[in-house]
């Protein structure tokens, strides 16, 4: 089966910083595919590269097996969500999400009816005649969603469109996003610094650092078994354990992954364990976390909430399971 | 800062006000914003309402005055015998002329500007913005004089421009030009193509700037978005930049329209003898002390003006502001 998205050893550098470096691809027909990592990651500029607003210097990228370099933006078929939905505010929305149908040379009657159909599917039907400036931030959002979507593209890029909403629409629009997805079987390639938003949405999750594509795989291998300490403290904040640490309790010497809500707290001062002093708590709702010295070592803990606390400063015993100990490939 | 100097800082939580006729008057102003808005527009609206625009209505009002034919004296009646005379046809020669002219102007200076405006607004950044402000600019630092006689020299029959071409041996090219009937004439500096040359040099600035502020305004990933959704490069700039670069133009065209509307310094320098508007009204208020028909002449460019925006308004010229 081709790939909807091949990557093959592709580079982009802007004079000498390394945006994409070597990077290696594939996005299967289909998938929803999220590019997670902190800004300056390469995750945006590989989604460029996928639209065709950058050209790789070096490497070759196929979409659906053709070979897409030196390939404009407007002989692909592939759509983007932009950041700040990038609507054209001289046209109303109707307009706007016909855009694509217009430029093609389809009819007025034609893509007026599309458009219009498109607005339904994300939930804005009647809002044709207003201007962008009039909607707000969600609204908006879906506006660029109906725009992209009605031209049926073979991928659909969305550049982190959920960063300008706030947390209750954000998750709305996440599940909306994700049952889209679904219905329509298009291939979404997602960019995202949220790693909460990619785990929640993706089929499979690439995580980015400083142009390289340090793990992919599906939401659970990345979140339980990360390969390496950047993947460990970025996708879930893990404790990341040193060599020296691990050997004590699984004998081997080699980095690991500690998920806080694998840490059990007690205020036991002896018996097996870690022991380890609280530092300080942060009460987040339905959790708290704590943050914790073992003997130099920084940990934090996560436990469900009205869970009996020691007072701040004083000992307490860390226990975990072996097997949530995560061993990583990383070398020591 | 130590914390000590924190939790010991002495001064309280209110200051006290600085007192005398600056600290109350700041803090009237504080109080007021629009007290002091009004102190500000006082001497600019003053200004602009009485001495500016009413002296355009004191020269209206002149419009409608006649002159006796045989005294030269002013007849103080309102008549609209000075329009019926503006509608002679050698006065609406001179303002079909003129508006021609005007508008071949702008259109050629929009052309002109779009380029260096849409370079200026998208691609030069730093040093070469600032290149870019200096040369637009430095053009109306010198004398407009000097440049029109500078250009005098370039168009004339013995000047630079005939020489480069004579030795590119393209002297027949410029030679078939001047023998067109209208645009022709002797040399380019006694024809209307001199004219035409000259007035979108000089008025070119004031095109390139709000053209430039306009494309400033359109965020780049618009055009990004156009070319994603299968629009070819000819399309997003029929489709979304010029829309958007619309208002510039209209304004940078009531610039290089209205300015060509009354110029009467370029025309009589470079070009043929034929009057545009501009020298009408300079030879009717000065030689022919005939007042009411230059004022007359003066209401046709502010009415074209008025058409225009009209016009433009209408076709949504101000939508995308």
């Amino acid at each position: 089966m081709t790939s909807a998205v091949s990557f093959k050893q592709v580079s982009r550098h802007f004079g000498s910083v390394r945006a994409v470096d070597a990077v290696d691809l594939e996005i299967a027909p289909g998938e929803f595919f999220a590019m997670l990592g902190p800004s300056g990651s390469g995750k945006t500029t590989c989604l460029r590269l996928i639209a065709g607003f950058e050209q790789p210097t070096a490497g070759s990228i196929s979409i659906f097996g053709d070979r897409a370099e030196g390939v404009p933006p407007y002989r692909r078929n592939v759509n983007t969500v932009f950041q700040d939905y990038a609507l054209f505010p001289h046209l109303n929305v109707l307009d706007n999400v016909a855009y694509g149908l217009m430029v093609k040379g389809v009819g007025k009657a034609e893509r007026l009816k599309a458009a219009e159909e498109a607005l339904s599917l994300v939930r804005l039907p009647g809002y044709g005649a207003r201007r962008p400036g009039q909607l707000s931030g969600g609204q908006r959002q879906r506006v660029a969603l109906a725009r992209a979507l009605v031209n049926q593209p073979k991928v659909l890029l969305l550049d982190e469109p959920l960063g300008a909403l706030d947390l209750k629409l954000r998750e709305n629009m996440q599940e909306e996003l994700k049952s889209l997805q679904k219905v329509l079987g298009i291939t979404f390639v997602f960019v995202t610094h949220d790693q909460g938003e990619a785990l929640s949405m993706a089929d499979r999750v690439a995580v980015f650092n400083d142009g390289r594509i340090m793990q992919v795989g599906t939401p659970e291998d990345i979140y339980q078994r990360p390969n390496t300490r950047f993947v460990a403290d970025f996708v879930g904040s893990s404790n990341v354990l040193p060599p020296d640490f691990v050997q004590r309790y699984s004998g081997q010497r080699r980095w690991g992954s500690l998920r806080p809500e694998s840490i059990r707290v007690s205020s036991a001062t002896s018996g097996d364990g870690v022991a380890a002093r609280l530092v300080g708590t942060n009460y987040l709702g339905a959790t708290t976390r704590l943050a914790l010295d073992a003997d130099g070592l920084r940990l934090h803990a996560v436990v469900p909430a009205g869970t009996a606390l020691p007072a701040e400063g004083e000992a307490v015993m860390l226990t975990f399971n072996r097997d949530s100990l995560h061993l990583m490939d990383e070398p020591a | 800062m130590t914390i000590a100097a924190v939790q010991s800082n002495p001064t309280p939580a209110i200051l006290p006000g600085s007192g005398g006729l600056r600290g109350a008057l700041s803090d009237l102003f504080w109080r007021r914003p629009k007290f002091l808005l009004t102190l500000m527009l006082l001497p600019p609206l003053l200004w602009l309402g009485i001495v500016y625009i009413g002296s355009l209505f004191a020269l209206l009002a002149q419009s409608f005055f006649s002159i006796d034919e045989f005294s030269g004296l002013i007849n103080r009646e309102f008549t609209l015998k000075t329009y019926s005379d503006l509608l002679q046809a050698a006065n609406l020669d001179i303002i079909l002329r003129t508006v021609t002219m005007a508008a071949l102007v702008t259109l050629a200076s929009a052309v002109i500007a779009f380029p260096i405006a849409y370079y200026a607004a998208r691609y030069a950044r730093g040093r070469w913005k600032a290149l870019f402000y200096l040369g637009v600019m430095l053009p109306l630092w010198s004398s407009y004089l000097v440049k029109i006689y500078a250009w005098k020299l370039i168009l004339a029959k013995e000047g630079i421009l005939t020489w480069l071409l004579a030795k590119l041996n393209l002297l027949w090219l410029l030679d078939a030009w001047l023998s067109l009937p209208i645009v022709g004439g002797n040399s380019l500096s006694v024809s209307f193509t001199g004219t035409f040359i000259v007035f979108v040099y000089v008025w070119l600035p004031f095109m390139i700037l709000p053209v430039q502020a306009a494309l400033e305004r359109v965020p780049g990933n618009l055009v990004e978005a156009s070319s994603d959704l299968g629009a070819s490069p000819g399309q997003t700039f029929r489709n979304v930049l010029f829309p958007l670069a619309l208002p510039g133009i209209v304004a940078g065209s009531i610039f290089t329209f209205s300015l060509t509307l009354g110029d009467y310094i370029i025309p009589q320098i470079i070009g043929t003898s034929r009057l545009f508007i501009g020298q009408a009204v300079y030879s009717q208020q000065g030689t022919a002390g005939n007042i009411p028909l230059a004022a007359a002449f003066t209401v046709v460019p502010i009415v074209i003006m008025g058409f225009y925006l009209w016009g433009a308004k209408r076709m949504g010229a101000f939508d995308a502001l």
